[in-house]
C-alpha cells in the first residue's frame, strides 16, 4: 500500500537522514524511533505531503504520492506536534470543525459519542483553554475515533497521556489495525500493538560533516 | 532542440554557472565603463544647451536612463522569479536577489536627480509627478523585496517568498503606474514632462540611449559579480566550492 | 464547499469569542479619524476637502492592524497543516479566512464610516460614495493583505515587514476609493473610479487567493 524508497531529509546544509526504505501493507504498523533532532517529525511530514524530500520517492497504491496528492489525502489523516485545537472553541466545535474542513462533517451525536469514548464526558461544551494538556491531546485524538482514513500517521500520541489514556490509544490503535488500517506513530515509549509491527530507528551520525546512511529496519 | 535545452540547464546550475559569470562580467564591466565615458562626454560636452531649460537639463542624462532601468530590473527580477518557480532552478533566486539592490539603487538615483532637476524647473525638491510618484513606490517596493529576503533565514525560502512577492509587485506597478497617473491628472499636478522635454535633438536621445546602455552593462557586470558572491555563501559547504582554486590559498 | 462554509464559521465563532480584537481595529479607525480635524483645525470646507483621503488612509491602517493575525495563528497550533492536508484545495479554505477576515474587519470598518464621515461635514450622498467605495475596496485590502500576512507569517519582524509589502500594495485601492468620493463632492460623478476599484476587487478575488496559498506553502515546508 505505502511504499517509501531512499528518502532522504536535509535541514540547512546537513543531511539529517537517507535511503530510508520501507513498505507498510494493510494491518502493519511502524514506529519511528530516534533521538531528538534525528528528524523523526521531518519524516512524517514527509509522509503526509507537507514537506518535500531531499531524496527519494513515496508510492501509495503503486503510484507516486505526488500524482494521487488529492486521493492519498483523503485516505489519511495526520495529527501532528501542534494538537491543531483551537483554545476558544469548545471540545465538541473543535471536532466537529477540524472534521468539516478534512471534508467529512460529522453529526453531533458521533462527535459526542467520541468524545466520550475517550473520556471527556462532561466537558464537550467547554473551551479548549480550561482543558488540561492532556485533555487537549485526547480532543485532538477523539478525531481518531471519527475517522474514516486507511493511513494513520500520528507525531507523539502518547505524550501527555495518563496510563488509562495510553492503554485506551492503544486500543484504537488496535482497532483501526484490525480494520485493515496502515498506522506509522513516532514514540520515545516501547508501545505493544497487534499485527505486524516494523521499529525504524533514525540514528545520530556518526560523522556530522560526511553524511551516510544510518538506518536499519528492524523487524519486530 | 532538446540538445540547446539541456546546454541550457546545464548553466542553471550554480557550479557551472560561477565560472561563466566570473568570466563574462569584466567584459560587461570593460564595456559599460568605455560606454558611460562615451555618454557623459556627448551629455555634458556634445549635447547642446536647451534654449528653455539651460544647462540644467543635463541631468535627464542620468535621471531617465536610471528610471528606464529601474523598472527594466523590476520585471527582469519577476521574470527571474516566474522561471525559479516553474523550474524550481536555485539559480533564478540567486539572480533575483543578485538584481534587487542594483534596482533599488537605480530607482532611489532616479528620485534623487529627479529632486535635482525638479528644483530649477518646478522650484520644489519633490513635485507629486506621476512618473516620480509611481518610481517612489517602485523604491518601496524593491524595499519590501530586500526586507522580506534579509529577515528569512533559510534562503530557498527566502527566494520563494521573494518570488511570490515580485510577481504580485510586477502585476501591480502597471495598476500602479496607470493609477497614479490618472489621479495625477485629476489633480492637475506639473504638467511639465522630463522626457518630453521640448524638441529634443537627435544628440540629446543618442546621449540618453548610449547611458541606458552603459547603465544596462553595469547593472549586467554588477549582478554577475553579486551572483558570484552569493553562490559561494550558499554552496560553501559543497565539495566544487572547496575545490576552487580561490579557495585553495 | 463544506469545508469553506466550515471555515469561515469557524473563523466567525473564534471573532466573536475575541470581540477584543475586532473592537480594537474599529476604536483605532475611529480615534485616527478623529485626530486629523484636531491637527488640521476644524474649517469645514478644508475638512470636506480632506475627507475622503482621511477616512480611506485610517480604513487602510485599520485593516492591516489585523492583518498579523489572519494566519499566525492557525499556523502556530497546526491548523494550517490540517488545512493544507484536507481534500479541498487549500486556495479555497484560504479565500473563506479572507471572506471571514473582512466579515469581521472589513464590514465594520464600511459601516462605521458614514457615521465618522459627519465629522467631516459630508453631504449625505457623498456618504453614500463612501460606503459604496469602502465596500468594493475593503475586500481588496484583506485579499492583498493576505498575501504579505502568508508571506511574514513566522518571519522576524513579521508585522512591521508586512506593512512595508502591504501598503504599497493598497495605493490604487487607496487612489481609486479615496477618489470616487473626491470625484462626487466635486460633482463630477463617481461611476469610473467604482467601476475600477470593482474591477480591481475582480482582479484579487481570483489571483489573490492563489498567491497567498503558494505563501503559505513555503512557511509550511
Amino acid at each position: 500500500m505505502l511504499r517509501v524508497h531512499g528518502l532522504a531529509c536535509d535541514r540547512g546544509d546537513r543531511r539529517l537522514f537517507s535511503a530510508v526504505d520501507f513498505s507498510l501493507a494493510p494491518g502493519e504498523w511502524l514506529q519511528v524511533e530516534g533521538a531528538n533532532g534525528a528528524g523523526k517529525t521531518s519524516l512524517l511530514r514527509m509522509l503526509a505531503g507537507l514537506a518535500p524530500s531531499a531524496d527519494g520517492h513515496i508510492e501509495w497504491d503503486g503510484q507516486p504520492v505526488s500524482d494521487v496528492r488529492d486521493e492519498f489525502h483523503a485516505r489519511l489523516l495526520y495529527l501532528g506536534h501542534a494538537p491543531a485545537i483551537k483554545e476558544d472553541l469548545s471540545a465538541l466545535e473543535n471536532l466537529q470543525t477540524a472534521a468539516a474542513v478534512a471534508g467529512r462533517p460529522l453529526d453531533e451525536a458521533t462527535a459526542l459519542a467520541a468524545l466520550r469514548r475517550i473520556g471527556l464526558k462532561g466537558r464537550e461544551d467547554l473551551p479548549a483553554r480550561v482543558l488540561s494538556q492532556g485533555q487537549k491531546r485526547r480532543v485532538a485524538l477523539a478525531r481518531l475515533l471519527c475517522s474514516q482514513a486507511r493511513l494513520w500517521i500520528l507525531d507523539e500520541p502518547f505524550v501527555a497521556l495518563d496510563v488509562a489514556a495510553v492503554s485506551l490509544l492503544c486500543s484504537i490503535l488496535d482497532e483501526h489495525l484490525s480494520r485493515g488500517g496502515l498506522l506509522i506513530f513516532t514514540s520515545h515509549q516501547a508501545v505493544q500493538l497487534g499485527g505486524i509491527g516494523n521499529t525504524l530507528r533514525l540514528g545520530p551520525d556518526p560523522d556530522a560533516s560526511r553524511p551516510r546512511p544510518t538506518i536499519a529496519e528492524v523487524p519486530a | 532542440m532538446s540538445q540547446r535545452l539541456v546546454n541550457w540547464f546545464k548553466f542553471a546550475s550554480p557550479a557551472s554557472f560561477y565560472p561563466l559569470a566570473g568570466k563574462m562580467w569584466p567584459w560587461f564591466a570593460a564595456i559599460g565603463t568605455v560606454l558611460a565615458a562615451a555618454g557623459l562626454w556627448i551629455s555634458f560636452f556634445v549635447a547642446p544647451t536647451d534654449f528653455q531649460q539651460g544647462e540644467g537639463y543635463r541631468i535627464i542624462f542620468i535621471h531617465v536612463p536610471a528610471s528606464w532601468m529601474s523598472m527594466f530590473i523590476y520585471c527582469v527580477m519577476a521574470f527571474w522569479a516566474a522561471i525559479g518557480i516553474t523550474f524550481n532552478t536555485r539559480l533564478s533566486g540567486m539572480m533575483s536577489s543578485a538584481l534587487a539592490p542594483t534596482g533599488a539603487l537605480f530607482a532611489f538615483l532616479s528620485l534623487w536627480t529627479g529632486a535635482l532637476w525638479g528644483k530649477p524647473m518646478w522650484g520644489a525638491w519633490w513635485v507629486w509627478d506621476a512618473r516620480l510618484t509611481s518610481e517612489l513606490i517602485l523604491f518601496f517596493l524593491y524595499i519590501g523585496y530586500i526586507a522580506l529576503t534579509a529577515a528569512i533565514d533559510d534562503p530557498r525560502r527566502a527566494d520563494k517568498a521573494g518570488a511570490i512577492i515580485s510577481l504580485v509587485g510586477v502585476v501591480n506597478v502597471p495598476i500602479i503606474y496607470f493609477s497614479v497617473k490618472w489621479w495625477n491628472t485629476l489633480h492637475q499636478g506639473a504638467s511639465v514632462s522630463l522626457t518630453k522635454a521640448p524638441s529634443m535633438a537627435a544628440t540629446m536621445l543618442w546621449g540618453m540611449l548610449i547611458m541606458a546602455l552603459a547603465f544596462w552593462m553595469y547593472s549586467i557586470a554588477i549582478a554577475l559579480y553579486r551572483v558570484r558572491a552569493i553562490i559561494l555563501e550558499r554552496e560553501r559547504h559543497t565539495t566544487w566550492v572547496a575545490e576552487l582554486p580561490e579557495m585553495q590559498r | 464547499m463544506n469545508a469553506f462554509i466550515a471555515i469561515v464559521r469557524r473563523d466567525l465563532l473564534l471573532a466573536a469569542r475575541r470581540k477584543s480584537e475586532v473592537l480594537t481595529a474599529l476604536f483605532f479607525f475611529m480615534i485616527v479619524v478623529s485626530l486629523f480635524p484636531l491637527g488640521i483645525g476644524p474649517e469645514t470646507a478644508m475638512l470636506r476637502r480632506i475627507a475622503p483621503g482621511v477616512l480611506w488612509v485610517a480604513a487602510l491602517l485599520a485593516a492591516m492592524l489585523s492583518l498579523n493575525r489572519l494566519f499566525a495563528a492557525d499556523h502556530q497550533d497546526g491548523t494550517l497543516e490540517q488545512m493544507s492536508l484536507s481534500p479541498t484545495p487549500l486556495a479555497l479554505l484560504v479565500s473563506g479566512k479572507v471572506l471571514a477576515h473582512w466579515l469581521t474587519s472589513g464590514l465594520p470598518l464600511v459601516l462605521l464610516a458614514p457615521v465618522l464621515g459627519l465629522q467631516f461635514d459630508l453631504s449625505p450622498r457623498a456618504l453614500g460614495v463612501l460606503m459604496v467605495s469602502l465596500l468594493l475596496g475593503t475586500p481588496v485590502l484583506s485579499l492583498v493583505g493576505a498575501i504579505g500576512a502568508a508571506l511574514t507569517l513566522g518571519v522576524r519582524g513579521g508585522g512591521v515587514l508586512l506593512s512595508l509589502l502591504v501598503l504599497p500594495l493598497y495605493i490604487p485601492a487607496l487612489i481609486f476609493g479615496a477618489g470616487a468620493v473626491e470625484a462626487d463632492v466635486a460633482g463630477l460623478g463617481a461611476g469610473g473610479h467604482l467601476s475600477l476599484l470593482g474591477a480591481l476587487l475582480a482582479l484579487g478575488v481570483f489571483f489573490a487567493p492563489w498567491a497567498a496559498t503558494a505563501a503559505l506553502r513555503i512557511a509550511l515546508e
